[in-house]
């Protein structure tokens, strides 16, 4: 029995009226036929589209100072104006985009390489070791991202590698739970009795049967993932455990900001936007997944 | 053998979870000291700086307790934290307990005003939302919400500082005076950090709440008791709200430790002498007893919580009992 549930977002049926109405068709199709999914992925790809232009090329060098420009509006010289070292905010926005889908990326993909295999021998072997590990993902959830993160930060010091390991580690007990849930349906499934009725492996099962069939709710579940390691980045820059300065964060531009408010609220308010747009944007994205992958998706219980 | 029916289950039930409880209590404490007590700086050296003389260092690392053997230094740290006995900081000397406690008169307040802005947000607007599913309402009740969800506390707070204390001068942008000195006042101090915290989770739960919403509307019960002659509202009122608030119980379950979290930020964003910045300024000065006690007042809090809202399932839906 697992004791505390743990969902991501709210996931509500679909009633079957609505069901019927839906496009058919090719995935691509679908997906482009779901207001959520076209936005979000609009909004994905563009924040993708600027890390990779970042990479390459930004319009003034994100660190470089400049005191004699310092606090500048808004100007065609400078599009979203200059910060209190005369940096260009732009350039140090589109940077930070590359430093949020990375570390963004490498939390998700911590969470997943713990949280699936613990969730596929729950739900696999059953009994003791099911009890076990949920006990042991029990644990994990009481140290929210946060406060790992400050564990880690008081451990080792505060860099981008401790935000992400504290963020990864702790949404694993997330996808325990949601691999655990959703495997537990396939193993009670016949084709994984006549599987094992004619002695397949246990890991050629959880490879050729599981994991197929848990591939739309995991992927839905990484996208909404996504969105709170974001948040959880930001927050941790903002609260300085996070990426330390030069280096141009989101969480920390608006914290380094804060001081100028009354001067140029701007300054704080750009780096802001950014941050929601990014959210909102994985955000929607997952719920369209979710809607086209797996329309039938109930709240995991 | 016949058991008076329920009460022995609760009983099994009870010490069960508790059991389960303590249990994951004391994980959860290894898990802190082990990470803290693998630290690569002595404390004593910290407290000293680099001046210091070996014997200097030997000798408070001694009064310190900490040339004890590990297992030693945790149970006098659990000695400590089960009598209530914190001990002092390293570096302030300031007994910890008090410290706490102080915090805590920022904290508490804090995360229960969050919590009530959240469900005076979350409730109406999670209601309306269902109930105007197919009117533009509803569905810009929904994306306003989606919204919401996306933007940080930090960032809210920092807007709201922005339009009620640098433009409108309405309330204070930071700082707290201590309830003794002046309530007033240090309610006023709390009022922008409650509403930064409480919007962002009344946006989630208000999902929450939507979705439980359609749910009963669609159930069978429902419809049995508006078959029976009660009006649309009274039917939800009497019927809908006591399975409906099973899901939402969850949520703020869930969202407890969340928003605990979210207190650390928005202390941060307000500079409040709350739980968060004692732990941030802990971290900064490497003074690690307090960061030990702090983190752990947090994980206690989060793992009863949890334990509180999963025994008051049982209490709302006697079903889940006998599953």
């Amino acid at each position: 029995m697992s004791s505390m549930q743990v969902t991501v977002a709210p996931v509500e049926p679909l009633p079957e009226e609505e069901l019927a109405r839906r496009p058919s068709g090719g995935l691509a199709y679908r997906l482009l036929h779901d207001a959520s999914a076209l936005v979000g992925g609009t909004i994905v790809l563009c924040i993708c589209l600027a890390a990779l232009v970042a990479v390459v090329w930004t319009p003034y060098d994100p660190l470089a100072v400049d005191p004699s420009h310092a606090l500048q509006p808004s100007s065609w010289n400078h599009l979203f104006g200059t910060d209190e070292y005369g940096r260009d905010v732009l350039s140090r926005l589109l940077a930070g985009a590359k430093l949020i889908l990375y570390s963004g990326a490498v939390s998700v993909a911590i969470a997943v390489a713990a949280g699936v295999p613990l969730g596929l021998a729950a739900a696999i072997r059953g009994g003791l070791i099911d009890d076990a590990l949920m006990r042991f993902v029990d644990l994990i959830y009481a140290f929210p991202a946060l406060l790992a993160a400050i564990v880690l930060a008081a451990a080792v010091g505060a860099s981008t590698t401790s935000a992400m390991i504290a963020i990864g580690v702790a949404y694993v007990p997330v996808f325990a739970r949601v691999t655990r849930s959703s495997a537990l349906q396939v193993v009670g499934s016949e084709y994984v009795l006549a599987a094992r009725a004619y002695r397949r492996s246990t890991l050629a099962i959880l490879w050729r049967h599981v994991l197929p069939n848990i591939r739309a709710t995991l992927i839905v579940q990484m996208s909404l993932l996504f969105s709170l390691a974001i948040l959880a980045e930001a927050g941790l820059s903002y609260l300085g455990l996070g990426t330390p300065p030069p280096e141009p964060s989101w969480g920390r531009m608006v914290e380094e900001a804060q001081s100028y408010l009354s001067r140029d609220p701007m300054l704080a308010i750009w780096p802001g936007i950014f941050i929601a747009i990014a959210v909102l944007g994985f955000n929607l994205l997952g719920d369209g997944l979710r809607d086209v992958l797996d329309p039938r998706l109930r709240s995991s219980r | 053998m016949r058991r008076p029916p329920g009460s022995s289950l609760v009983t099994v039930y009870l010490a069960r979870r508790i059991s389960t409880l303590v249990a994951t209590l004391i994980a959860a404490s290894l898990v802190v000291f082990a990470l803290l007590a693998v630290l690569p700086g002595k404390p004593a050296q910290v407290i000293l700086g680099t001046q210091a003389t070996p014997e200097s260092v030997a000798q408070l690392t001694k009064q310190l307790g900490l040339d004890k053997p590990l297992w030693q230094q945790y149970l006098d740290w659990m000695r400590g934290l089960v009598t209530g006995d914190y001990g002092n900081s390293y570096i302030s000397q300031l007994p910890i307990g008090h410290q706490i406690a102080q915090s805590l008169a920022v904290t508490a307040p804090l995360v229960g005003l969050g919590l009530a802005v959240g469900l005076v947000i979350a409730v109406p607007f999670g209601v309306a939302a269902a109930l105007l599913r197919r009117r533009a309402a509803g569905t810009l009740i929904a994306a306003t919400s989606q919204v919401g969800i996306a933007i940080p506390n930090f960032i809210a707070g920092i807007l709201l500082i922005l339009v009620f204390a640098v433009k409108l001068g309405w309330l204070p942008a930071s700082g707290f005076v201590t309830w003794s000195t002046d309530p007033w006042q240090a309610f006023t101090s709390l009022v922008l950090p409650g509403v930064a915290l409480g919007v962002v989770e009344g946006a989630l739960i208000s999902r929450y709440v939507r979705s439980a919403v359609l749910e009963v509307l669609r159930s069978d019960y429902l419809r049995t008791a508006r078959a029976k002659g009660l009006s649309r509202g009274r039917a939800l009122v009497r019927h809908g709200f006591r399975n409906g608030s099973i899901p939402v119980l969850t949520v703020i379950g869930l969202e407890i430790p969340s928003l605990i979290v979210g207190a650390v930020v928005v202390e941060s964003v307000f500079t409040l002498p709350g739980i968060g910045t004692l732990l941030l300024q802990a971290v900064a000065n490497r003074d690690l007893i307090v960061v030990e006690d702090v983190v752990m007042l947090i994980a206690v809090t989060v793992l009863v919580v949890n334990f509180l809202v999963d025994f008051s399932y049982r209490l709302l839906d006697p079903r889940i009992a006998r599953a």
